[in-house]
């Protein structure tokens, strides 16, 4: 029965819901991720060369820093031997079978988690105050500029919280998809006094 | 409160107005129209609720908690124990103080006898909150606060300027005091418009820091729109509390006059003299007509000196000390104010107001000695409408002492002053125990410039204004410590030391009589302290009392701890936004929407909204679920179980991991397999249970419970990270990662055939048993995208899990509601996912279990391996305790009437041949066999059942045993927890 039927739709949680950039007076945005891969190595090691190798970029070791890699996406610090693997186009299931194939044989790891969280964008003159709403986070760009990366609370739901630029105006939200409702509806009541200004 | 309208309101009138022609900082451009007690009253923008009444004669604002004497305002900020009231309109809110509370137009009021009234109504304010990081926090906008925030600025620093009161300038908005020349108001009014422009500089006013907690955090209340009335802007937040993250903070805020105790101190028009001062200078109102000032210290006399120009008749300044300041006595005379030293005011007159003080020799015996010096002296009666009272300034340490700063008591001072400089706290002014103009100020800046340097900043420095000479002191204006002026018969049942809690003398002499030493028992025992103002006023002048009576020093007495907040701070505050929708994040799945199209009612598993039945039209949660249970297991339902736990465990001791973990072997399954395994405490209880799946020779995927899922991959990492961090294994979540749908009844092969078989997809899947046995898995995709499939069964049907990319979830579910139509798939809930596993006696941990259930009590001993050399619960399985036969089984239970449906948790006791619960007053205790874990209505018995832990439960099975339901006792027969299909013939369809 499968030819009468459409293709495999992909849904996303914040479909067919009110606009959350609208509610927050174009703060926020939903950013469409192709594929996030956790990543396991040890850092100098094996592992870590075979992942930098397809990934095209080494893992930042610095906490709580992000880099860009070549096919336009970012590599998250997570911790020391952890790292999320942003990609805006691969097929999230190739992904981590390329980067397991690479790591594993050296006792690292890779797993797709591209359905676990959501990305959301969050940008302009209300974005720093949209965040100091509910994040105990130092955004202040003197801090917390481009290549700063966070795991911290937004409200009540975890975030990893990266900084897109140096003048504390373009940030980016990776929230687990059960919570992303929660979020929007967090953020668009964050946002009212900016909607009523 | 409008029956007195008509006739109080000739009395408001004939009061006549106390509001001085010019001066003060209210607009006098922009009145406002307020009610209090019944009666429309007008004041201005910038008044207060008690400088508009003050300017209208009413000083009673209420009447006190337990005695009901008349009360009224006794100071002009927090620290007044007395003015609380009530406000009706626009929203009521209880237990505010007319003293802080800003009058606008609308503003409806009452007094509050001690106690308020919560609203009866919704909250529709919003409240919300703010994180803030600075290097400096600096708490107080007064002489030393601008200081420093402006040494600050213009260091570059990032500052955050907090102060309580409306605007800025601290005791200066209270006075008449020159800085460069200059009235100081202009000096403060330059420093805030710098600070405005300071780019990283926030300033708030009507923003009290109430609390100071470790590492430089400080929360701050700010009160945005409180005094705006119905002219609040929609949408903005009512008030904001401010998390702070400080570096260094310096506080300095100032200092709270303090009273001294006399026989009817609490009769309205009794006021502290500095407030006087501040009604006068700033919100250019005479708190009275006839004032006698009563003093232990020179500060008093500065009020009484600017009363007396302003045109109040001070009828006598009363002071304890034998000799008066020189300077101030000449002010005086020059304004023909008659002085009296070595006198007190040992009691006064009135009823509603305060009529006449009572003055006579002060008597330095104290309050321990017995006979009274002045007992049968007739006190001398001065007639006054406001007796102002100063026992010396208490700096207010609050928040230093909150940062657990020590204390010691300054006997010059007579007050408790930090004692140490604590690492990122530091006191200037005041609060300090500076009480000059220019030493306060420089101390403000200095406090900053240290606080800066050590921080590593460059200080620009900011000259000092220069401030008035203080007037000569000598050691004749030294202070006198006087707590408590001794009532000449010696009955101290009216003198209050707290006024807000009608405590007395009498009562703290009760306490110690009692046997309390401990200013914190003292507080206890008479209420002391506990109430909207915390002992602002009351808290030193017990510990003096104590001293006092105890013959110790007041530093050996001590205070009680300060603790947060500073003022009252409402729970809605607190709060903020995590109220309604938002209070607790809801938790859902990607096949939500579905389900709330399907009609789903809902259960609240952790965060997550899970279906607990879909009810069809008519039906009530007993005939949706009997009608979910009976498609099961006899054609095809459906189940949302994608908040399974799911934990990725990747490595190449992946296997060894889990062998330490579980209770079983999980090395020993082979690739393509899945096992059912149990975790143990190292106590050897059960603590989580599911399946696990090899997916590669190095990787499986574990499934906890749904309310596992967070615990249990804490619980592998904290003893692989600190056990075995030698293991070369990874873990991670990925709950959300992937959907999981079980398929589950005899028609399932069919469903899943249809999607997923040769027919189905391009990779199809051969779903015969041979093919696909019992507890095997296997990959395959659906229009190119990854599905794993699972032979697994929680309710001994045949059944597959269908796992997939959550970001497909809703379009693989789809499909298979489609692919079951023909076999009228039905999607089922949590309740009848329940029913279905009860019926095959498998136990939910948490439910069928409390923590004290080993896997063999549950009749799984064959889940524990007598292979491995060891593992997490292990050593535990041999304790005597463990291995006593009356240890609570897991059991079935079916009740003999065939109609009742046990309730969970009941108690379960013998068989009474008599079929009555024997009465405990004749046979005791009626031992307790166990209890009802969990119980429901069967379809497929067609009848209810019910699982139970019972002691030797297992040696028990076929004998009957009774419940107590309701009064009644209700025969069971013990059964073994499986009661469908023990032989496990349907699993296989």
């Amino acid at each position: 029965m499968a030819d009468t039927l459409v293709p495999l739709q992909r849904t996303h949680p914040l479909d067919a819901r009110p606009s959350l950039t609208e509610a927050t007076v174009g703060a926020v945005r939903v950013v469409d991720v192709s594929a996030q891969v956790q990543v396991r190595a040890a850092v100098p090691g094996p592992a870590a060369d075979a992942l930098a190798q397809v990934i095209g970029a080494p893992l930042p070791t610095r906490p709580g820093t992000w880099t860009p890699t070549p096919a336009g996406g970012r590599i998250v610090w997570l911790g020391p031997d952890e790292w999320l693997v942003v990609d805006p186009s691969a097929p999230s299931w190739d992904l981590e079978a390329r980067l397991r194939a690479a790591a594993a044989p050296h006792g690292g790891a890779a797993l797709d988690v591209s359905g676990q969280r959501v990305v959301l964008s969050l940008s302009g003159e209300h974005a720093r105050d949209l965040l100091a709403a509910g994040c105990a986070v130092d955004t202040h760009p003197s801090v917390f500029r481009r290549g700063a990366a966070a795991q911290t609370l937004l409200g009540q739901a975890g975030v990893i919280l990266l900084a897109l630029s140096d003048d504390g105006t373009d940030y980016e939200l990776f929230v687990r998809s059960s919570f992303a409702r929660y979020l929007a509806d967090w953020l668009a009541d964050a946002a009212t006094e900016h909607r009523t200004a | 409160m409008s029956e007195t309208t008509s006739t109080t309101a000739t009395t408001a009138q004939a009061r006549g107005s106390f509001r001085t022609p010019t001066g003060g900082r209210v607009d006098r451009t922009s009145p406002v129209t307020f009610t209090f007690a019944g009666v429309e009253h007008t004041g201005y923008r910038g008044d207060t609720l008690a400088s508009a009444l003050l300017a209208d004669g009413v000083h009673q604002i209420g009447t006190s908690i337990k005695l009901g004497r008349p009360r009224g305002v006794g100071a002009a900020w927090a620290e007044d124990p007395s003015s609380l009231v009530q406000v009706e309109e626009p929203f009521p809110d209880p237990m505010l103080l007319a003293s802080t509370v800003e009058v606008f137009d609308g503003l409806v009021a009452d007094g509050v006898p001690g106690q308020g009234r919560l609203a009866d109504i919704a909250d529709s304010a919003r409240y919300d909150s703010r994180h803030l990081h600075v290097d400096l926090l600096v708490v107080g906008a007064g002489p030393a606060g601008l200081q420093a925030a402006l040494t600050a600025a213009r260091s570059g620093a990032r500052v955050a300027l907090l102060d309580e009161q409306s605007e800025a300038g601290g005791s200066l908005l209270g006075s008449d005091e020159l800085l460069d020349g200059r009235p100081a108001l202009e000096w403060v009014a330059d420093a805030v418009a710098e600070l405005a422009a300071a780019p990283e500089v926030v300033h708030l006013q009507r923003t009290t820091v109430f609390g100071v907690y470790d590492d430089g955090f400080a929360l701050a209340v700010e009160r945005r729109t409180d005094h705006l009335g119905g002219a609040a802007p929609e949408g903005t937040s009512r008030q904001r509390v401010w998390r702070v993250r400080a570096r260094r903070t310096v506080v300095a805020a100032g200092a709270h006059e303090r009273p001294v105790v006399f026989t009817d101190n609490d009769r309205p028009g009794t006021m502290l003299a500095g407030s006087a001062r501040t009604y006068l200078h700033r919100y250019g109102v005479l708190a009275g007509s006839r004032a006698v000032v009563f003093t232990t210290n020179d500060s008093a006399y500065r009020a009484a000196v600017d009363l007396a120009d302003a045109g109040v008749h001070v009828a006598a300044v009363v002071d304890t000390r034998d000799v008066a300041p020189a300077h101030w006595a000449v002010e005086l005379e020059r304004r023909g104010v008659p002085l009296r030293t070595a006198q007190a005011v040992v009691g006064t007159r009135g009823v509603e107001r305060v009529s006449a003080a009572l003055v006579a020799p002060y008597d330095r015996a104290g309050l321990a000695a017995g006979a009274r010096s002045s007992a049968g002296v007739e006190p001398e009666a001065i007639e006054c409408d406001l007796l102002l009272v100063s026992g010396g300034w208490n700096p207010a340490v609050h928040l230093h002492s909150q940062a657990r700063g020590k204390l010691a008591f300054d006997a010059g001072l007579g007050a408790f002053l930090p004692a140490e400089r604590l690492e990122d706290l530091l006191v200037a002014g005041s609060a300090a125990g500076t009480f000059d103009l220019s030493s306060c100020l420089r101390q403000g800046g200095a406090s900053a410039a240290t606080a800066l340097s050590e921080l590593g900043l460059d200080v620009t420095a900011v000259p000092v204004p220069s401030a008035a000479e203080q007037p000569p002191s000598s050691s004749s204006s030294a202070p006198d410590l006087v707590w408590v002026v001794p009532d000449p018969s010696g009955d101290s049942s009216r003198q209050f030391v707290d006024v807000q809690r009608d405590a007395t003398v009498a009562d703290v002499q009760r306490a110690l009589g009692a046997g309390l030493r401990s200013p914190e028992h003292v507080k206890r025992y008479t209420t002391i302290g506990t109430a909207h103002d915390q002992g602002k006023t009351s808290g030193v002048v017990t510990s003096g009392i104590i001293a006092e009576l105890l013959g110790a020093a007041p530093d050996a007495v001590g205070t009680t701890t300060f603790r947060p907040p500073y003022t009252p701070v409402a729970f809605a505050t607190l709060a903020g936004r995590d109220r309604g929708q938002l209070f607790d994040p809801v938790r859902t799945t990607s096949v939500h929407d579905w389900h709330v199209q399907a009609g789903a009612v809902w259960e609240d598993v952790g965060q997550w909204k899970r279906p607990r039945y879909y009810p069809l039209a008519g039906e009530d949660m007993e005939t949706a679920v009997l009608r979910e249970c009976a498609a099961a297991r006899t054609g095809v339902g459906i189940l949302d179980g994608s908040t399974l736990g799911k934990i990725d465990v990747q490595g190449p001791d992946a296997g060894v991991l889990l062998d330490r973990l579980y209770t079983n072997l999980m090395s020993s399954l082979a690739v393509g397999k899945v096992r059912y395994g149990v975790m143990c405490g190292a106590d050897g209880m059960v603590i989580d249970d599911g399946t696990v799946l090899r997916v590669a020779e190095d990787r499986f995927l574990v499934m906890t419970t749904t309310g596992g899922a967070a615990k249990i991959l804490e619980w592998m990492e904290e003893w692989h990270q600190t056990e075995w961090p030698e293991l070369r294994v990874h873990l991670a979540s990925v709950t959300e990662q992937w959907a999981a749908f079980p398929v589950v009844g005899p028609r399932s092969r069919d469903v899943i055939g249809a999607v997923f078989g040769a027919g189905g997809s391009e990779d199809g899947v051969d779903v015969s048993n041979e093919a696909f046995g019992f507890m095997t898995w296997q990959d395959t995709t659906l229009d190119g995208v990854p599905v794993r499939l699972a032979r697994i069964s929680f309710s001994g049907e045949l059944a597959w899990e269908v796992h997939v990319d959550s970001r497909y979830a809703l379009a693989v579910w789809e499909r298979l509601i489609a692919a079951g139509a023909p076999y009228a798939i039905t999607p089922y809930g949590t309740e009848t996912m329940h029913v279905l596993r009860a019926e095959k006696g498998y136990p939910i941990i948490g439910q069928d279990t409390d923590g004290t259930v080993t896997p063999q009590d549950l009749g799984m001993a064959w889940v524990v391996s007598k292979k491995k050399p060891d593992f997490v619960g292990k050593r535990s399985f041999a304790r005597a305790e463990n291995q006593r036969e009356d240890r609570k089984h897991l059991v079935g239970l079916l009740p003999v009437d065939r109609e009742t449906l046990l309730p969970e948790g009941s108690q379960i006791i013998e068989h009474r041949e008599d079929g009555v619960l024997p009465s405990v007053s004749e046979t005791g205790p009626v031992p307790m066999l166990g209890h009802v874990t969990s119980s429901y209505r069967s379809a497929y018995l067609e009848r209810p059942f019910a699982l139970a832990l019972v002691k030797g439960g297992r040696a028990r099975v076929g004998e009957l045993l009774h419940v107590p339901v309701k009064g009644r006792l209700v025969a069971v027969e013990v059964t073994s927890p499986v009661l469908v299909d023990p032989e496990g013939a349907r699993r296989d369809g």
